[in-house]
C-alpha cells in the first residue's frame, strides 16, 4: 500500500497542471496508494497473450470527404475568450 | 389540470384533439418544476422563455406531421452541450460556458419536436455516483429527500421520478444512467456503445461514454432512444448499423427467451434486498415463459480496477483541455502562463475530478503505462469476452442494477475503494460496450430497487421486449413518491 | 581527438488538402487570424475529430515516393502537453502504428551517392501559431491548428551539414513532385529539426545528442549544424559533457542558443485515441495511390541524361524543382534544342528569378516563348545579344519571340551587301585603326567591330561582320 510517495504524486500533479495544497497532496497520495493496492489484483491474470482493448466498438476506416464546411465565426469564438486582441487570444508569455 | 399522470399516448391524443396545446403543457411543466424543484434540486438551469416560445411555434405544426414525442417536455443532463444555453458539466470550470453548437442528440430532440425544459444536475464532469460532487447543488432523491438520487445522472433520474419531466437524457460511463434510474425507481437505458452519437457530450472517458434515455416507462424509453439513436458523421465511433423499430418489439411475449444470471453478480458486496428482488423478478419472467440459468462472467472482479484505470486515464486526457486559455474559468490572480494552467485548474475542479485526473495521469506516466493502463486494457478484453461467451447462448443477462438502495446524503465512505465498489454491477457493461437497462423491481425501506437487463451488442430491442413484459406484469412503475401529491 | 558527426533529421511537411486533418475548416496559409477555425480546432467541450480521407491519401503518396512500407493497419495516438497553441492539450499523432516505416532518400555529395534511411513517416496535426509581444503577453492564432502534417524521421545516417542539406533538398524535391505539399520553408509548410551528436572516430555508441530547432531555411540548417558541431566539439575537447537539451538557431547571431533541458516534463503519456477508429489499408487502396505517383526527380534526371544527352549537372539542377523540370520538359516538347533549353533555364532564367526573387510561374515566360526564341537564335535570325533583349521582353510581357523581333525590327542583318557597305563606311571613318591593326595591335579590330555593331544597333550578324571586316582591311 505504499507504492505511491508524496513526491511522486506531486510530480504527477505537475504533469497534470494541478496546483495542490499540502493537505490535498497527502489525501491524494493515500487515495492513489489505496486504489493501486486494490487494483494489484489485476496481476493475478495471465495477460501475456491478451490483446489490449482500446475501443469498445471495432469500427474501421471512418473518414470524411475533404470538403470545407461549418467554419466557426471568429466573433462567436471570441465571446468565450477572457482576453483577446485583434482577433487573437491573449495569454501571458511563458514565464518559468 | 394535471398532465402528470398521463401516458405519452394520452398526452398525444389530448394534443391531437386540441384539448390542450403544447404551450399549456409546457407551462404546466414549468409550474411543476417551480413547485417541486426547491426540494429535489434536479435542475441546474431552466429556460422557460425559450421553451414557451418554441412551444408556441410547435403548436402551429399540423398534427399529421407530428411524431410520438412531438411537443413533449424533456430535460437534458448538463454535460450535453446546448447552443446558446450555458452548459456547465456541474463544474466551476464551465460555470459561464455558453456553447456555440448543439450536440447531435439535442438536434435530434429538436427534430422530434420535443421541448427542452432545462439542464439537469450531475456529478462534476459525470465523475461520481451520488450527484454530490456537483459544484452547484445537491440533488435529493424524490422518494426520500435525505438520500441521494444516485449519479452521475442524478438530476435526470430525480427529475423524472419527481414528475418534473417525463423524459430526460442521461449519460453512462460506468453506470451513470442505470444506477440513478434504479435509485429513483425509473427506467434508464445505456445503449450499445456507438448506438447514440457522442458528438456534443462533454467527454469523461471516450471509449466508455454513452448517452441514453431516462423515463417513467419502458415504452417511453424506447420512443426516446428511437429519436436519438443512429449514425452521426460527426462521431467516428458511432455505428452505421440500422436502428430497428423498438416499439414493434414491445409485444409482451417473451416465451423462450433465455436469461443468464451471473453468479458473480449475486455474490459478495450485493445486498440481500437487491438479490431477493432479482430472484423475485426471475420468477415473474419465468411465469411469462422465459427460462433462466446461472452463468458465469469469470473476470467480473477485475472489471472495477480495469474500469477505474481506463476511465481515469481517458478522463485525464479529455480534461486537459480545460486550461483557462481558450474558454472556461481562468484564475483571477494568475500572472504567468504556468499559473493560468495550474491555478485555473486547481481553483475550478472539485476534489473528485482532481483525484481521477491524478490517477489517470499516474497510470499513463512513463514507467507506469504497461503496469497499469495496458494491463487494464487487457483485462477489459477478458471482461468483454466473458459477455460474448454468455451471449452466444443467452438472449439477456439479468442482475440487480446496484448493490444497494440509495445512500444517505453525505454518507459516502471515506475510503475510495469502498466508494467505487458501488459500481461493480454496472462498470463491466461499459467495458464490454453492450447495452443494459434498469427497470424498477421493488422497494426496500421505501427506496426503489432496479433490475438490470443486459443485452448483446445492438440488441436493445430484446432488452426492451423483456423489460416491457416484466413491467407490464408488475406494478412497481405505477408507484409514485409522496412528493407527487404535495401541493 | 577526431570526432564523427551524427545527424538525424525530423522534417514536418504540411499537406495541401482543402481542409484540416480532423475538422472541416479550410487549411490554407495566409488567412486573417482565427478565421479558418472550426469548433473542433478550439477543443470545445463535446467536439470530436473526424479524419479527412485526403490526408491518408496524401500521406500514403509521400510515404510511397520515399520508399516506405505502408501500414496495413494504422491508428492515431494522443500526445499530451500543455501549450497555448495546443487547445486540447494533446496533439493527435501516430506513435505506435504510423502510416509508413522504413524508406530511404538517395543523396549525392561531392560526387558520392549515399542512401539516407528513414525511420518512419507519420500523420499528425499541426498546432496553432503563437506570437510573442514585447509586453509580457502572447497572441494565439488557431488557423494553423489541425493543418495536416507528415513527420518524416530519418535514421541517424547523416554525417555532415552538407549531407543534411542534400537530404533536405532531395526530400523537398520528391515531395513536391508528388504534389502533396508546396514545401515552402518560408511559409512554414516544410520545417526541420536536427538531432546532432558527436562521437570519437571509431567509437560505436552514439554520444549525447541535442535537438536543434528554428531552422527556417536550408542554409540555416547547414549553418546551424556547423555551429552546433563546433560547440559540441569545443565542450568535448575541454573535457566537458553534452547535456541532452533543445537548442534554437539564432538567425541574427548565427549561434545556437539553449531553449530548455529535456527532463521529466517530456512525458507525453501517449494513448490510442478512443475517438478515432483504426484505418485498414488494403492492397487496392495502395495500388490506387501508387498509380497516382508521377515520375520522380531521380527518374527524370536519368532520362534527361540518357535520352536528352544532358550532362549530369544540368540534369540534377533542372530536376530540383518540379516547376523548373516541368517547364523544361514543355520547352523541349515544343521543339527547342535540349541543351540550349537547359543553358537558358539554368543561365538567364535562373539569374532573372534570383534577381527578381520570383517563381517561374510568377513570370510571363512560357515554354513556347522560350522555344521560339531558341529557334530564332539557332537559325541565325537573331544574335545572342539581341536574344537577351528578346528574353527580357518574353519574361516580362510574354508572347513569342517572332512577334517581338518583328515588332521591334530586331532581325539580324546577314545580308553581305548591306554589311559590306557598313564596313566600308566604318573603315573610311577610322583610318588610324587600319594602321594600328596592321602594326599588330589586335585591339583595333575589336574597336572596329564595336563601331559597326553600334551603327547597326546591334543587329549586324557578328560572325559575318568579322569575316567581311578582315577581307576589307586586306584591300587597304
Ligand atoms: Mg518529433
Ligand atoms: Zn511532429
Amino acid at each position: 500500500m505504499t507504492k505511491v510517495t508524496k513526491e511522486e504524486l506531486l510530480a504527477v500533479a505537475d504533469r497534470a497542471m494541478l496546483a495542490l495544497t499540502d493537505e490535498e497532496a497527502d489525501l491524494f497520495t493515500e487515495d492513489l496508494a489505496t486504489f493501486i493496492g486494490y487494483a494489484d489484483k489485476l496481476n493475478e491474470l495471465d495477460l501475456e497473450n491478451v490483446v489490449p482493448m482500446t475501443h469498445a466498438l471495432q469500427q474501421i476506416n471512418v473518414m470524411r470527404e475533404d470538403v470545407e464546411r461549418d467554419v466557426l465565426d471568429r466573433d462567436e469564438m471570441l465571446r468565450s475568450v477572457k482576453e483577446h486582441q485583434n482577433g487573437e487570444i491573449k495569454v501571458p508569455t511563458i514565464l518559468s | 389540470m394535471t398532465l402528470l399522470n398521463k401516458t405519452t399516448a394520452e398526452l398525444q391524443s389530448l394534443l391531437h384533439n386540441k384539448e390542450i396545446t403544447i404551450k399549456e403543457l409546457t407551462e404546466e411543466t414549468f409550474a411543476r418544476v417551480a413547485k417541486t424543484d426547491d426540494k429535489v434540486q434536479a435542475f441546474i438551469s431552466t429556460n422557460e422563455e425559450k421553451a414557451l416560445e418554441r412551444a408556441e411555434q410547435l403548436d402551429n405544426e399540423p398534427v399529421e406531421n407530428r411524431g410520438p414525442l412531438f411537443g413533449l417536455p424533456v430535460g437534458i443532463k448538463d454535460n450535453i452541450v446546448t447552443k446558446g444555453i450555458t452548459t456547465t458539466s456541474a463544474s466551476r470550470m464551465l460555470e459561464d460556458f455558453i456553447p456555440v453548437y448543439d450536440a447531435t442528440v439535442v438536434e435530434k430532440l429538436n427534430q422530434a419536436g420535443m421541448v427542452s425544459i432545462g439542464k439537469l444536475n450531475l456529478d462534476e464532469f459525470a465523475m461520481g455516483s451520488t450527484t454530490e460532487t456537483s459544484a452547484f447543488k445537491t440533488t435529493c432523491n424524490p422518494w426520500n429527500l435525505d438520500h441521494v438520487p444516485g449519479g452521475s445522472s442524478g438530476g435526470s433520474a430525480a427529475a423524472v421520478a419527481a414528475g418534473e419531466v417525463p423524459f430526460a437524457l442521461g449519460t453512462d460511463t460506468g453506470g451513470s444512467i442505470r444506477q440513478p434510474a434504479a435509485f429513483c425507481g425509473v427506467v434508464g437505458m445505456k445503449p450499445t456503445y456507438g448506438r447514440v452519437s457522442r458528438y456534443g457530450l462533454i467527454a469523461l472517458a471516450s471509449s466508455l461514454d454513452q448517452i441514453g434515455p431516462i423515463t417513467r416507462t419502458v415504452e417511453d424509453n424506447a420512443l426516446l432512444l428511437q429519436a436519438i439513436a443512429g449514425h452521426d458523421e460527426k462521431d467516428s465511433s458511432s455505428s452505421s448499423k440500422e436502428v430497428p423499430n423498438y416499439i414493434e418489439h414491445l409485444t409482451g411475449d417473451i416465451r423462450g427467451i433465455k436469461i443468464g444470471v451471473p453468479k458473480e453478480y449475486m455474490g459478495v458486496g450485493v445486498g440481500e434486498d437487491a438479490k431477493n428482488a432479482v430472484l423475485e423478478a426471475l420468477k415473474v419472467l419465468e411465469s411469462l415463459g422465459a427460462e433462466w440459468e446461472e452463468v458465469s462472467l469469470p473476470h467480473t472482479t477485475y472489471a472495477l480496477p480495469a474500469y477505474y484505470y481506463i476511465s481515469s486515464a481517458e478522463a485525464s486526457s479529455n480534461l486537459s483541455r480545460y486550461d483557462g486559455v481558450h474558454f472556461g474559468y481562468r484564475s483571477e490572480d494568475a500572472k504567468s502562463l504556468d499559473e493560468i494552467y495550474r491555478k485555473s485548474r486547481a481553483e475550478s475542479f472539485g476534489r473528485d475530478v482532481k483525484r481521477r485526473i491524478l490517477l489517470g495521469t499516474y497510470a499513463l506516466s512513463a514507467g507506469h503505462y504497461e503496469e497499469y493502463y495496458k494491463k487494464a486494457q487487457k483485462a477489459r478484453m477478458l471482461v468483454a469476452q466473458d459477455f460474448a461467451n454468455v451471449f452466444s447462448k443467452y438472449d439477456v443477462i439479468i442482475s440487480s442494477a446496484a448493490p444497494t438502495t440509495a445512500y444517505k446524503i453525505d454518507g459516502e465512505p471515506d475510503d475510495i475503494v469502498t466508494k467505487y465498489m458501488g459500481d461493480i454491477l454496472t462498470t463491466p457493461i461499459n467495458l464490454a460496450g453492450v447495452p443494459a437497462i434498469s427497470v424498477p423491481c421493488g422497494f426496500s425501506n421505501g427506496l426503489p430497487l432496479g433490475l438490470q437487463i443486459i443485452g448483446n451488442h445492438f440488441d436493445e430491442a430484446t432488452i426492451y421486449k423483456v423489460a416491457h413484459a416484466y413491467e407490464q406484469a408488475t406494478d412497481f412503475h405505477k408507484r409514485t413518491p409522496a412528493i407527487w401529491e404535495e401541493k | 581527438m577526431n570526432f564523427e558527426t551524427i545527424i538525424g533529421l525530423e522534417v514536418h511537411v504540411e499537406l495541401k488538402t482543402n481542409t484540416k486533418i480532423f475538422s472541416s475548416a479550410p487549411s490554407h496559409f495566409g488567412a486573417e487570424p482565427n478565421k479558418n477555425i472550426h469548433v473542433t480546432d478550439l477543443a470545445y467541450p463535446g467536439v470530436m475529430p473526424v479524419l479527412n480521407k485526403s490526408v491518408v491519401d496524401f500521406g500514403m503518396k509521400a510515404a510511397m515516393a520515399l520508399n516506405c512500407d505502408i501500414a496495413d493497419v494504422m491508428h492515431f495516438d494522443r500526445k499530451h502537453y500543455f501549450y497555448p497553441d495546443n487547445p486540447k492539450a494533446y496533439q493527435i499523432s501516430q506513435e505506435d502504428r504510423p502510416i509508413g516505416v522504413g524508406g530511404w532518400v538517395e543523396i549525392e555529395v561531392d560526387g558520392k551517392k549515399k542512401k539516407i534511411r528513414l525511420n518512419r513517416i507519420h500523420l499528425e496535426e499541426d498546432a496553432g501559431k503563437l506570437t510573442h509581444t514585447e509586453h509580457g503577453y502572447s497572441l494565439v492564432d488557431l488557423n494553423r491548428q489541425g493543418t495536416p502534417l507528415i513527420e518524416i524521421v530519418s535514421e541517424a545516417d547523416i554525417r555532415s551539414a552538407d549531407e543534411a542539406y542534400a537530404f533536405l533538398e532531395k526530400l523537398k524535391a520528391i515531395i513536391e513532385y508528388t504534389g502533396v505539399s508546396d514545401c515552402r520553408m518560408e511559409e512554414g509548410s516544410l520545417r526541420c529539426d536536427a538531432n546532432i551528436s558527436l562521437r570519437p572516430v571509431g567509437q560505436k555508441e552514439f554520444g549525447t545528442k541535442t535537438e536543434l530547432k528554428n531552422l527556417n531555411s536550408f542554409n540555416f540548417v547547414r549553418r546551424g549544424i556547423i555551429k552546433e558541431v563546433e560547440r559540441q566539439e569545443k565542450i568535448l575537447l575541454s573535457g566537458g559533457v553534452i547535456e541532452q537539451e533543445t537548442r534554437r538557431y539564432d538567425e541574427s547571431t548565427g549561434d545556437t542558443v539553449l531553449m530548455r533541458i529535456k527532463g521529466s516534463a517530456d512525458d507525453y503519456r501517449f494513448i490510442n485515441d478512443p475517438d478515432l477508429p483504426e484505418i485498414h489499408i488494403d492492397e487496392d487502396w495502395k495500388a490506387r495511390i501508387r498509380a497516382e505517383i508521377p515520375e520522380l526527380p531521380d527518374a527524370r534526371k536519368d532520362r534527361y541524361m540518357n535520352e536528352l544527352g544532358l550532362p549530369a549537372y544540368d540534369a540534377m539542377v533542372l530536376t530540383l524543382t518540379k516547376e523548373m523540370s516541368d517547364f523544361y520538359e514543355a520547352t523541349v516538347e515544343a521543339g527547342a534544342d535540349p541543351k540550349l533549353a537547359s543553358n537558358w533555364l539554368m543561365g538567364e532564367v535562373s539569374a532573372y528569378l534570383n534577381a527578381e526573387q520570383k517563381e517561374l510561374a510568377e513570370t510571363k515566360l512560357t515554354p513556347e516563348g522560350l522555344t521560339s526564341m531558341i529557334k530564332l537564335i539557332e537559325d541565325g535570325t537573331i544574335s545572342s545579344k539581341i536574344a537577351k533583349k528578346v528574353f527580357k521582353e518574353l519574361i516580362e510581357k510574354g508572347g513569342i519571340a517572332d512577334d517581338i523581333v518583328k515588332a521591334k525590327g530586331l532581325v539580324q542583318i546577314s545580308d553581305e551587301g548591306t554589311l559590306r557597305k557598313m564596313v566600308a563606311e566604318t573603315l573610311e571613318a577610322n583610318p588610324q585603326s587600319i594602321v594600328d591593326y596592321k602594326d599588330g595591335k589586335g585591339r583595333a579590330l575589336g574597336f572596329l567591330v564595336g563601331q559597326i555593331m553600334k551603327a547597326s544597333k546591334g543587329q549586324a550578324n557578328p560572325q559575318l561582320v568579322n569575316k567581311i571586316l578582315l577581307e576589307e582591311i586586306e584591300k587597304h
